[in-house]
């Protein structure tokens, strides 16, 4: 330990006595006779520690002590005080000016190094809790702009969708990617929203890793079409094979679908959400299922709560951080408090700003670990263009095809096979502009084949909400049981120099019906079959029948564009 | 926080037990309590009496004990859960995993 050591003495044998004893326990010695020049003697050569005499002229000890420590800033210069002073009071004046240690005169050899070293340890620890603080600051600067980089990519893939819309307000704060929570929305092409909200265990890297595939899933697979069940399979099952075991996603899938007058909701592990009337009745969503990531694809229960589902309805979905969260004196907010809000609101368009209120008061400022969004269905949601990104020939090539499927039993209870047919479909470039619209109805054909044709069911049933659930209850048991059954679709496109057209045409093994009289009543009545008749009627270029209404026929139309 | 671990007396049943906040810090107590050495069980008891709260990644642990335990054939009791920690285990739907009382 070769230290560079500045001695501060006017008196020069005093001087010259130290600068032996230093030298010749081996360390380097500066010299200087007032407090001027010890300092200006700092600040040239940084000597590591400084003995300093507390009276001298020009500029005395404690004075130059505490320019000396101004200029060592983080460093730590340790100053051992030299005096000859005895008095108490005297003493406390090299500490408070910011001397570290003070011997006594006469000199004692022993003591003096004994300082020193003891001196050198302080110096190295503080320099050690120095460079350590800076490396922490830098990493966590490091990670903060990692984070802030990744959360742009994240931004890019989360807001696919139609988190924008005008009917979605939500809450997130920008840390939420890294506290577990993901909120994303889309619209299919048939016009249904599916929202989703998310709260991964852990948080962090892995939370904010995990998210992206089950972002990346749910975009790709609701721009194909698929229904949510199907989704909600596939987010599982990817979650399975990726989290290690202690990891899962708490989550509040909503498909929310107003042309049918449904809300079909899956809940696993999420607080209770709330589908609010336009006079205030709450009908809770609650969870009624294992986390997505828990359980194996086998094992997965993708069953859906159906609710009726009005214009002037709200839907409400918050993360466990709401009801979760603590104040400064370790109070929970709690579902009481929710509710209470929820009880209060008199002005529907108010209660989001509401329950925010509601949050800061109670925690006195904005957290940034829970999440908040809120679906107001008082507008019919506008019809959204599908993307054209799924890789599709761009140059509209002539096509002259048809196309026959049967689906029989098994592949009727199988599930939706419509999003591969759409993909089919989707080759004929000149198709792809009203890709919402094709697919909008061949949903509206198959789901009409399958529930009233196929299934039997009556869809008077859902005139009201006990009804409602009755129906769907009926729908998921007969299509279980299903043995006989089917039905055929029948895909038939031409093209020529002047345009072309598809052709679609369906027929059920069901007992058929009256066409006729169910677009009539559709007008009238709530007749769910004639409002999905109206609906075919309205998004294609033609619509016809066969008499026994076992048979439907549409046709999209287009010119060869100039 | 505190979490002890009990053979039975013929060491076919692990009991370990749990006070306090059942949370993220109990992480290399709840693994070491579960994979001790000396003893093989087959069944486990985890006692929540003495449990206060749970978070999210204590219900990652008991998955993690679940697995350890031999996942669907595991055999894991979740004992004396006051009205909160059954509260948040019945919101996950844990009941399906674990037997609750």
């Amino acid at each position: 330990m070769r230290l560079t050591i500045l001695i501060a003495e006017d008196s020069p044998v005093d001087r010259m006595l130290l600068s032996t004893i230093i030298a010749r326990q081996g360390h380097h010695v500066l010299t200087a006779g007032d407090g001027l020049e010890a300092v200006a003697l700092y600040e040239r050569e940084r000597p590591q520690l400084v003995l300093m005499d507390a009276l001298m002229p020009l500029m005395d000890g404690f004075e130059a002590a505490r320019r000396i420590k101004s200029l060592a800033g983080d460093e730590l210069v340790p100053i051992i005080f030299l005096t000859s002073l005895s008095e108490n009071q005297a003493l406390v004046r090299c500490l408070e000016a910011g001397g570290d240690d003070f011997i006594v005169k006469p000199y004692n050899p022993v003591i003096l190094e004994a300082k020193i070293k003891a001196m050198h340890r302080l110096r190295r620890l503080q320099a050690t809790v120095v460079e350590q603080r800076d490396l922490i600051a830098r990493r966590n600067q490091q990670l903060l702009d990692e984070q802030r980089a990744a959360k742009a990519i994240f931004d890019k893939v989360a807001h696919a969708g139609c988190l924008g819309a005008p009917n979605i307000r939500y809450r997130q704060s920008p840390r939420a990617l890294f506290n577990g929570d993901l909120l994303l929305a889309a619209q299919s092409p048939t016009g249904q929203m599916f929202v989703l909200l998310g709260d991964f265990t852990g948080h962090g890297l892995p939370a904010a890793i995990g998210a992206m595939p089950l972002a990346e899933t749910f975009y790709g697979m609701t721009a194909k079409g698929y229904a949510a069940k199907d989704i909600l399979r596939e987010l599982n099952a990817k979650l399975k094979q990726i989290l290690p075991v202690e990891m899962f996603c708490c989550a509040t899938l909503l498909d929310i679908n107003l042309t049918q007058g449904v809300l079909n909701v899956w809940n696993g592990g999420l607080p209770d959400g709330y589908l609010i009337r336009p006079d205030g009745e709450r009908v809770a969503l609650v969870s009624r299922h294992l986390p997505l990531g828990v359980l194996a694809p086998g094992a997965f229960d993708a069953h859906f709560e159906s609710h009726p589902l009005k214009l002037g309805d709200r839907l409400l979905l918050l993360s466990d951080g709401v009801v979760e969260s603590s104040n400064a004196r370790d109070e929970l907010f709690g579902e009481q408090r929710l509710l209470a809000v929820l009880d209060a609101n008199h002005d529907a368009k108010r209660l989001f700003d509401e329950i925010e209120e509601a949050l800061l008061a109670f925690h006195g400022q904005l957290r940034d670990d829970l999440s908040l969004v809120e679906v107001d269905l008082s507008e019919k949601m506008a019809a959204l263009q599908l993307p054209l990104s799924f890789g599709a020939p761009k140059e509209g090539r002539p096509a002259d095809w048809s196309g026959r499927f049967e689906l029989r039993a098994a592949s009727l209870r199988a599930g939706n096979p419509l999003p591969l047919l759409l993909q089919v479909l989707l080759q004929v470039h000149q198709l792809r502009p009203r890709a919402g619209a094709v697919y909008a109805v061949l949903v509206e054909l198959y789901s009409n084949a399958l529930e009233h044709g196929v299934l039997g069911l009556d869809s008077a049933l859902k005139r009201d909400a006990a009804g409602f659930a009755r129906y769907y209850e009926a729908r998921s048991e007969r299509l279980a049981a299903l043995v006989d059954g089917y039905i055929r679709l029948e895909l038939d496109i031409q093209c020529d120099a002047a345009g072309g057209r598809l052709r679609i045409g369906i027929q059920d093994s069901g007992a058929g019906f009256d066409v006729e009289r169910a677009l009539g009543e559709a007008r009238g009545v709530e007749c769910l079959r004639g409002r999905g008749l109206q609906l075919i009627r309205q998004l294609s270029d033609g619509f016809a029948w066969q008499a026994d209404g076992r048979g439907l026929s549409v046709e999209f139309r287009w010119s060869a564009q100039a | 926080m505190t979490i002890t671990s009990q053979p039975s007396a013929d060491g076919r049943e692990l009991t370990i037990a749990i006070s306090g906040r059942f949370d993220f810090n109990a992480h290399q107590a709840f693994r070491d309590a579960y994979q001790r050495q000396d003893v093989t069980p087959e069944r486990y008891v985890v006692d929540l009496q003495g449990a206060t709260y749970l978070d999210s990644s204590a219900l990652g642990m008991l998955l993690l004990l679940r697995d350890h335990a031999g996942g669907d054939e595991a055999d894991v009791r979740l004992l004396n859960c006051n009205a909160d920690v059954r509260k948040i285990l019945s919101v996950s739907n844990f009941e399906q995993l674990f037997v609750i009382a």
